[in-house]
């Protein structure tokens, strides 16, 4: 059962130019993008800046509005589509779709106790006083923080602790899907292991159906159950995690691969085939618009979109010659 | 650890956005001495009258132009404050009358002595004072910082100004701020084409030369006024111009917090609008305010000044710091009493002494920054 | 080594005069670059590897002083210069700046102004450093973009960097750094702003120009991959001390300093199996204010020994010697 189907989703910008103000052009950020999240499971989104990774994400908590397809979310009693519901409408679902933020500096109010943060989601929504402190407690215990932080403002907590603070606001209303922007990625090596070690942990207690954004593979690798890679707007191969990392479908997979430096001096060495650099969503090549990076560039590459289409049973590719290229993996 | 730092941390965690502002404002000596003599400037403002010594309204031909006067505390027989009584010699070359101390006639000074009749507070009438002296003739009185043309003492005069000056100041400041608030609120929150035209009538307001508006608007003044009603119109007019700077420091406040994590949490939350500005944006920003406003406080008085000394403000019988001044506009005047100069000192310490605060206020305001 | 020793650095310390009292952000630190390979500087925030390159090139921002140590511009050679010793804004120093040694940021655009063309601000840095004409200057220019790897520089030459992608402007940052043709290069962070198919590709070029020009890279990161794949010797540094000094094989195989071995533990890694956790150093990098007395990273230590660890600190390490100031390496 799925809790978000995404389908088809665009959000584009129009360039405006000229003396009238014309639209001139327009920035493909997200240029149908289509995938599904079932419940309890962990979707990661990876790609490079500008793929329009954070504008599905942004969508998705109606933070953006699309320019057209449905985001279908069941809402526990029945099935809504984000993508059309008017502002005002989409304040009661808000409790269901939470999000996780990048820093955990600018995402706590300084000038609010730590229990008044997490006991917020609470209070919007009508949770009586002796009930969120209860809650309160519960969550905090539950990201591994101490009682006694309730009381203490964000300034004296470390990155991570603070980390701990925006994951247990997330979890408050226990929502039934989780957005994660980047969560360990401003955090020092030896915090993101504590953090990245925590929402392993929630996945486990709490079942949470979780978008991960990000864009560190090494990160995804450990935390989640598929992954979902984008390119200039548009998503270029689905797969379960561990497939997608030991064999690839994608030439452009295959190249973020090797182009993660592994922690391993042995490793060394190794040889990224692509080169160039990411395309404009504001003109994106004609046709696969990795085709000018591409070493196993083809004719119909330069002139033909490739749809994301099933290669095997789970794993979705958007490439004209993903049956016939051998791509190499990380083992 | 040892257990008195492990309380102070305790302390710290558990501190307040306002204590640690208070904390860190603690630390700029020279903003904390401005507190103080900005919070004296206000006292002497408040009991203005009580302070006064002579009226400062009272003329009299006979006092004019009394040099600066020294209280002495002692004299033969001990403690015994006293102030000297006054002499009038004509000088024979120039036919001018000047004022020499004579030691033979010694005024004792009295605490709490009875002066002119004064409201205190509005609320109830007294003619109680600092300080005053016992018995002596009419021209005799205490004249500290000396008189002025008219014979009126300019010590109390100054007294007085300070009062209707650090008022006007107040006052314009009150009403610039509800502009600001209320103008760069809804230029920031909303944005779009309230924001742009709210923008550029600022920015046409400032591209107004400040005198010959001044000017303007001064002269259109009726010439029938009462001096409340002047009073009143010169603080409209300074918040008019005043507001602007506000404004425009509460729109990029909102602006800016607009995109803050914790703004866009609070409304993933499905937090109203309403909860997202009075708990997340206003609280993180009334700090700036309190900096702004106490470095928009110095202008409001200088414009006043500068208005009244141009002749284009209050208007005497009122007294202010700049009429005051204007008293010491004639250099010949000034040549002959150089004391009405004095006036300018309490515009310059208290200039400074805003300006020093407002720069701690804004360092100290923002902990996390 | 055989290769010639390009820079000593020897007890540097550093102080910030801070209103909560001094911050000891440096506490003798000591290390060697040489011609024509790599040091790794690896850490967490704090740790003190940006204060190290900024004490190095003397352009330290105030409250930071350097309090002690020595940096020695050609250790052992006839004209060796301690860069301490010099003001930092003489006519000489500037030379070393930049002719001697090159600075690449983190982030491009600190180093370049967005009110000039690129060519402008490379032509202007060629001419600092040389007596070339304004047109051989800007031929340099040229070359030196080629040298980067930026496509067409004649026309890029042109550009204002504002209109240059991320990776472009890293390119670009690089061959700044490149103008006065340094033989000491200090990159800080060089690729933590990049994605990661632009960070292989600015790390291969840095790999390229290092053996091309024989220059003494010394990489400042946090990254262990980065590290993994770039350098020779890496030094690992722990609130202002270099905890563990290695060759980067041993440093990975095997670490000697339970920092070392903690935080190669704690690295997510590219070749992890699903939901796979990591092993965690508890608690977090303390505050350089706050620094813990003996060794300050005991708090945090799986190996802590009381009565040893907290009382004094371990002995600094000798440069250029494998090891880790730890007493598991000092017989009680």
């Amino acid at each position: 059962m799925n809790v978000l189907e995404v389908d088809d989703l665009k959000k584009h910008y129009p360039i405006h130019g000229g003396m009238l103000r014309r639209e001139v052009g327009r920035v493909r950020a997200v240029d149908g993008v289509s995938f599904s999240i079932a419940a309890g499971e962990t979707l990661a989104l990876v790609g490079e800046s500008g793929c329009g990774k954070t504008t599905v994400s942004r969508c998705i908590l109606r933070a953006l509005t699309p320019t057209s397809g449905a985001i279908r979310f069941d809402a526990g009693d029945g099935t809504v589509d984000l993508a059309t519901m008017p502002k005002r409408a989409m304040r009661p679902l808000r409790r269901h779709i939470q999000m996780i933020f990048q820093d955990p500096y600018s995402s706590l109010n300084p000038r609010m106790m730590v229990g008044d943060i997490i006991a917020e989601p609470l209070k919007v929504n009508g949770v009586p006083a002796a009930e969120r402190n209860a809650r309160v407690l519960e969550l905090l215990d539950l990201v591994q923080m101490p009682a006694v932080a309730r009381t203490r403002f964000p300034h004296a907590f470390s990155g991570g602790q603070r980390q701990r603070i925006g994951i247990a606001r997330a979890l408050a209303l226990n929502p039934r899907l989780v957005v994660a922007d980047e969560p360990v990625s401003a955090l020092d090596v030896s915090v993101q292991a504590q953090i990245i070690n925590l929402l392993l942990d929630l996945q486990d207690r709490l079942k949470l159906s979780m978008l991960f954004v990000a864009h560190d593979l090494s990160v995804v690798r450990h935390v989640s159950d598929r992954v979902a890679v984008m390119y200039v707007g548009r998503i270029v191969e689905i797969a379960p995690t561990d497939e997608l990392y030991r064999s690839p479908r994608h030439p452009y997979t295959e190249t973020l691969l090797a182009a993660v430096p592994a922690p391993d001096p042995l490793r060394r060495g190794r040889q990224m085939k692509a080169s160039g650099e990411v395309a404009d969503p504001a003109k994106p090549p004609p046709g696969c618009a990795f085709h000018p990076r591409c070493p196993y560039v083809q004719d119909r590459c330069r002139t033909d979109r490739p749809e994301l289409a099933e290669v095997a049973p789970g794993r979705w590719t958007s490439c004209h010659r993903a049956r016939e290229i051998e791509l190499a993996g990380v083992a | 650890m040892s257990a008195t730092t492990a309380a102070a941390q305790d302390r710290w965690a558990e501190a307040t956005q306002l204590q640690l502002t208070w904390w860190r404002f603690r630390k700029h000596r020279l903003a904390v001495i401005s507190l103080v003599i900005v919070f004296l400037f206000y006292m002497v403002a408040a009991f203005a009258d009580f302070l006064a010594i002579n009226d400062p309204h009272a003329t009299d031909a006979r006092r004019s132009f009394i040099p600066p006067q020294a209280i002495h505390l002692f004299d033969e027989d001990g403690f015994n404050p006293h102030v000297y009584g006054l002499r009038g010699v004509r000088n024979m070359q120039t036919f001018q009358l000047t004022y020499t101390p004579d030691p033979n006639r010694k005024l004792p000074v009295r605490l709490f002595a009875r002066g002119y009749t004064y409201n205190l507070f509005g609320l109830f009438e007294t003619d109680i004072h600092l300080l005053g002296v016992e018995g002596g003739q009419r021209t005799d009185g205490i004249f500290l910082l000396g008189t002025d043309q008219l014979g009126r003492d300019l010590f109390s005069r100054m007294i007085v100004a300070t009062r209707v000056s650090l008022l006007i100041g107040l006052a314009g400041v009150t009403l610039s701020l509800l502009l600001g608030i209320i103008l760069g609120g809804i230029s920031g929150l909303y944005g779009g084409w309230v924001d742009t035209f709210i923008q550029r009538v600022i920015e046409v307001l400032r591209s107004i030369p400040t005198i010959p508006l001044w000017m303007g608007l001064a002269a259109a003044l009726p010439n029938t006024w009462s001096t409340t009603q002047v009073y009143f119109a010169i603080t409209v007019i300074i918040s008019l111009i005043g507001w602007t700077d506000l404004a425009r420091v509460v729109r990029g406040r909102f602006l800016s917090l607009r995109e803050e994590d914790f703004v866009v949490a609070a409304e993933l939350a499905g937090a109203s609008q309403g909860r997202i500005i009075f708990r997340h944006m206003l609280p993180s920003f009334a700090s700036h305010i309190i900096a702004a406003v106490s470095l928009a406080l110095p202008a409001m008085i200088v414009s006043e000044t500068a208005l009244s000394f141009l002749g284009l403000g209050l208007r005497p019988p009122a007294i202010s710091w700049g009429i005051l001044l204007q008293d010491a506009q004639n250099i010949q005047v000034l040549a002959n009493a150089p004391w009405l100069l004095s006036a300018a000192v309490p515009v310059i310490v208290v200039i400074l002494a805003f300006n020093f605060l407002g720069d701690g206020l804004r360092d100290a305001a923002d902990p996390y920054g | 080594m055989a290769e010639r020793t390009s820079l000593a650095v020897r007890d540097l310390a550093v102080h910030f005069e801070m209103e909560q009292g001094t911050v000891r952000a440096l506490e003798g630190v000591s290390f060697d670059l040489h011609a024509g390979r790599t040091l790794g500087i690896v850490g967490e925030s704090g740790c003190g590897k940006s204060v190290t390159a900024r004490s190095i090139l003397r352009i330290l921002d105030r409250p930071g002083r350097i309090v002690g140590g020595r940096i020695l511009l050609d250790p052992g050679a006839p004209g060796e210069t301690d860069l301490i010793a010099m003001n930092a804004e003489s006519e000489r120093m500037r030379g070393i700046r930049g002719g001697r040694i090159g600075l690449i940021f983190q982030e491009p655009m600190t180093a370049l102004s967005v009110h000039y063309t690129v060519g402008n601000q490379i032509i202007e840095a060629v001419r600092q450093h040389s007596d070339l004409s304004k047109a051989a200057a800007r031929d340099r220019a040229i070359e030196l973009l080629r040298e980067v790897g930026i496509p067409r520089p004649e026309l890029r030459v042109e550009a204002y960097p504002f209109q240059l992608s991320g990776g472009l402007r890293q390119r670009v940052g690089i061959a700044m750094a490149l103008a006065g043709d340094p033989d000491i290069l200090i990159a800080d962070e060089p690729t933590t702003a990049l994605d990661v198919t632009t960070q292989a590709q600015v790390l291969d070029l840095l790999r390229r120009l290092q053996q091309e020009k024989g220059i003494a890279l010394m990489l400042i990161t946090h990254d262990m991959g980065v590290i993994a794949e770039m350098c020779d010797e890496v030094a690992v540094m722990y609130l202002g001390r270099v905890v563990e000094y290695a060759p980067v094989l041993e440093l990975f195989t095997t670490p000697r300093h339970p920092y070392t071995r903690a935080l190669l533990r704690a690295v997510p890694s590219i070749l992890a199996t699903p939901r796979q956790r990591l092993a965690t150093i508890g608690g977090a990098v303390p505050h350089p204010g706050a620094r813990p007395a003996g060794c300050a990273f005991h708090p945090r230590c799986a190996d802590f020994m009381p009565g040893r660890c907290d009382v004094g600190a371990p002995p600094p390490l000798a440069p250029g010697h494998a090891g880790a100031s730890c007493f598991l390496e000092v017989p009680a």
